[in-house]
C-alpha cells in the first residue's frame, strides 16, 4: 500500500502553522519532506537541511564572464588585429574594463537565473503533489507539508496519525 | 493594522486584505473574459501609434536617413535623443526592483513588477534607434564581436562598443530578472484559471513551480543575487551612454561630472514615468489598495532628490564652462543659453528644475492631480535636456563656416510619436496577460504586517 503513494500531505492555513508543523515533523524523526507555500516562508529551509547553492555557481560564472572579456578584447587588439596608433600599447587593458565588467554581470546574471531553474529541476511538467486536488490552493493562501514515502520512518497508518495529531485542515495521501 | 505607530500614516497596503483577496483581485483582472471598453480604446489608439511606427521605418528604410533633419553640422540628431531617454526611462525599474530590494523598502512590492515591464519595453524601443541611425541597419551585426571573414573587430577602445555591451547586458538581466519574478505568479495564474487552455499556457510559463521550500530558497538567493548585479548594472549603462558624449572633444559633452548626471537624470526621468504610469493603472484598475499614496509620494519624493541632483548639474555645467576659462565652452554655454534653442533650455530649466520644487510640499505629492501634471512636465524636460546636450553642442561648430540649424522634420516626429504608441501597445498587452503586481511578494507583504502589529 505504502508502495503507490508518493507520500501524505497535509494542509495548513498559515505560515505559522506550516512552520510548527514541519518543525514538528523534523523532531519526529522525518526528513524526506517537503513544505509548499503561497510565499518564501523564512525559516522552512533550515528545518529541512537546505542551504541554497546558486551563489557558488553566480561567483564563478561571473568570473569566468571577467576573463572571457578581457580574452575577447586581448585576442582581437593584440593578437588578431593589432593596431599601432602613434606607438601607444596594444594591451590598453584601462579600456577594457568596461566591457569586461558587463561581461561580468551578463554570465553570472544569466547563470543565476537559468542556474536557479536547473538546480530546481526546472521545467518539470509533470510532479505527483499535483495529483491533490487541494494543491492549487498552494499558490493562493493554504500551505502544505507533505511527507514523502521514500523516508525510512513512513508509514502509511503511522503518518498520517502524527499528520493528523499537527492540527491540518486536512490529510490527503499523494498518488505518485 | 490600522494603529502602526512607527511606520507613516499611509500604509503601503490598504488593511483588511488577505493572501486570498490580493490573488483574487490581480488576478481577475486577466482572468476574467470581458476585456474592459476602456482597454479596447487604448489599445486601439496605442496600436494605431504603432503602425505610424512601422510605416515611418519602413519610409526610412526605403529613403534612407536623409528623410530625417540632419546635416553635415548636426548628425546626432532625434536618433540619439530618443535612445539617451529611452533608456533613462528604462532605468527607474530597475532601480526599484533592485536597489529597493537590496534595501529591503518593502513598499516597492506592488509598483516593481510593472516598472520592470516599463523598462524591458523603454529598452526596446531605446535599442532601436542606434540600429536605425547607422544608416545601414542590416548590418548591425557589425557591432558584435565575432570571427568574420573581413578579419575585423569593433573598436573596443571605443565608448560606442562598450554601449552596445552595455544596453545588450541591460536588457537581457532586465528580461531574465523579469522572468523569474514572473514564475511564481504564473503557477498563481495557472492554478487560479478555469479554462484548460489558459490553465495550459501560464502552465507552460510556470515551468512546473510549486512553491517548495527548497525552490522558494533558492530562488530567493537568486533574486538577492540578481538585484546585486543589476545595480551596479542600471549604473553603468547610463555611464557608458554619457561617456559616448564625454569622451568627445565637443564643448558642453567634454566633462567629468556626465556620468552621476547622467544616472540621476536617468532615474528622475524614470520615476516620472512611473508616476505617470501608475496614477491612471491604478485608478483604471481600481488598485489604489496596493499603489496607495504612500507609493506616490515615496516615488515623488525619489524624483524630487533626484531632480536637485539634475538641477545642480545643470548649475554646474554653467558654472564649470566659465570657470575653465575655455572659450568654445563659454560660447557654448552662452549660446545655449541665447542662442537658437535658448526658449527649449529654458523650457527644460522649468520644467526639470523650477517645477519639481513643488514636491517639497507633502500636499503636492499625495495630491494625484498635482503630481501627474509634473510627472508629465518632467518627462517632457528630460526630452528636451537631452535634445539640448546632443544638439546645442554639435550646432555651432569650432568654425562658424560649418554652422548649421536643425529640426526634426515629419519623419522624426512620427518615428519617436509612434515608438511612444509601440511602448503602450507593448504596455496594454502586458496589463491584459500579466500580473501587473506580483503577487507573491504582496503576500508576503501582508505577512510581515501582519506581524508587526501582532508585535505591538
Amino acid at each position: 500500500m505504502s508502495d503507490s503513494l508518493y507520500g501524505l500531505m497535509a494542509k495548513f492555513d498559515s505560515p505559522e502553522a506550516l512552520l510548527a508543523a514541519t518543525r514538528a515533523a523534523r523532531e519526529a524523526g522525518y526528513r524526506s519532506m517537503e513544505a509548499y507555500s503561497p510565499f518564501p516562508v523564512e525559516g522552512l529551509d533550515e528545518l529541512l537541511d537546505f542551504k541554497p547553492s546558486i551563489q557558488y555557481l553566480v561567483l564563478i560564472a561571473g568570473i569566468v564572464g571577467a576573463i572571457t572579456g578581457f580574452a575577447l578584447q586581448y585576442y582581437a587588439a593584440v593578437i588578431s588585429y593589432p593596431l599601432n596608433i602613434g606607438g601607444r600599447p596594444l594591451n590598453s587593458w584601462p579600456a577594457f574594463i568596461i566591457i569586461m565588467f558587463e561581461m561580468t554581470i551578463l554570465f553570472a546574471g544569466i547563470v543565476a537565473v537559468f542556474g536557479t531553474l536547473g538546480l530546481s529541476d526546472f521545467p518539470l511538467p509533470y510532479h505527483p503533489v499535483f495529483n491533490v486536488d487541494d494543491f492549487r490552493q498552494a499558490s493562493r493562501d493554504k500551505f502544505f507539508l507533505c511527507i514523502e514515502a521514500r523516508d525510512p520512518q513512513f508509514d502509511v497508518t503511522a503518518t498520517r496519525a502524527f499528520l493528523e495529531s499537527l492540527n491540518p485542515e486536512a490529510v490527503t495521501g499523494v498518488q505518485p | 493594522m490600522a494603529t502602526q505607530t512607527d511606520y507613516a500614516d499611509v500604509p503601503v497596503i490598504a488593511p483588511g486584505h488577505t493572501y486570498a483577496s490580493v490573488t483574487d483581485q490581480v488576478t481577475d483582472v486577466i482572468l476574467t473574459k470581458k476585456t474592459p471598453k476602456g482597454w479596447l480604446l487604448g489599445f486601439g489608439i496605442a496600436f494605431f501609434f504603432m503602425m505610424l511606427m512601422l510605416y515611418s521605418l519602413t519610409v526610412l528604410f526605403a529613403k534612407g536617413v536623409g528623410i530625417w533633419g540632419l546635416n553635415n553640422t548636426v548628425a546626432w540628431g532625434f536618433a540619439i535623443v530618443n535612445f539617451v531617454w529611452w533608456v533613462g526611462i528604462g532605468h527607474a525599474g530597475t532601480l526599484i526592483s533592485a536597489i529597493l530590494l537590496l534595501f529591503r523598502q518593502e513598499w516597492r512590492s506592488s509598483i516593481n513588477r510593472f516598472a520592470e515591464a516599463m523598462t524591458i519595453f523603454a529598452v526596446a524601443n531605446a535599442g532601436l534607434f542606434p540600429i536605425i541611425h547607422t544608416g545601414r541597419p542590416w548590418l548591425a551585426y557589425w557591432l558584435y564581436p565575432y570571427p568574420s571573414m573581413l578579419n575585423l573587430w569593433p573598436q573596443f577602445r571605443s565608448p560606442l562598443v562598450w554601449d552596445v555591451f552595455a544596453i545588450t547586458t541591460y536588457v537581457t538581466i532586465s528580461l531574465l530578472f523579469w522572468y523569474l519574478g514572473l514564475i511564481p505568479d504564473f503557477a498563481t495564474l495557472r492554478d487560479a484559471a478555469d479554462n484548460k487552455l489558459v490553465r495550459r499556457i501560464y502552465g507552460i510559463l510556470a515551468l512546473g513551480w510549486r512553491g517548495a521550500a527548497r525552490h522558494w530558497s533558492q530562488y530567493s538567493r537568486a533574486s538577492l543575487l540578481l538585484a546585486a548585479l543589476a545595480t551596479p548594472l542600471v549604473v553603468s549603462v547610463h555611464s557608458v551612454v554619457s561617456f559616448d558624449f564625454a569622451v568627445g572633444s565637443v564643448p558642453g559633452w567634454h566633462t567629468t561630472f556626465l556620468p552621476p548626471y547622467f544616472v540621476s537624470g536617468a532615474i528622475f526621468s524614470g520615476f516620472a514615468m512611473v508616476i505617470t504610469l501608475a496614477i491612471p493603472i491604478r485608478k483604471f484598475y481600481h488598485m489604489e489598495d496596493f499603489i496607495t499614496d504612500r507609493h506616490l509620494e515615496n516615488m515623488a519624493k525619489i524624483m524630487l532628490a533626484t531632480g536637485l541632483i539634475v538641477f545642480y548639474a545643470y548649475i554646474m555645467e554653467a558654472f564649470f564652462a566659465w570657470y575653465s576659462g575655455n572659450h568654445y565652452e563659454k560660447f557654448m554655454i552662452y549660446n545655449r543659453m541665447t542662442g537658437p534653442y535658448a526658449p527649449f533650455y529654458w523650457a527644460l530649466i522649468f520644467f526639470n528644475g523650477i517645477v519639481p520644487q513643488l514636491l517639497w510640499f507633502k500636499k503636492v505629492r499625495r495630491t494625484t492631480w498635482m503630481l501627474f501634471p509634473i510627472a508629465i512636465g518632467v518627462n517632457i524636460g528630460m526630452w528636451l535636456e537631452r535634445f539640448i546636450i546632443v544638439v546645442t553642442s554639435l550646432h555651432r561648430e569650432f568654425l562658424p563656416s560649418t554652422w548649421a540649424y536643425y529640426a526634426g522634420t515629419f519623419w522624426d516626429w512620427s518615428l519617436y510619436i509612434g515608438t511612444l504608441g509601440f511602448f503602450a501597445t507593448l504596455l496594454f498587452l502586458f496589463l491584459r496577460s500579466m500580473p501587473m503586481i506580483n503577487i507573491f511578494e504582496m503576500k508576503e507583504l501582508i505577512h510581515h504586517v501582519s506581524h508587526r502589529g501582532k508585535e505591538h
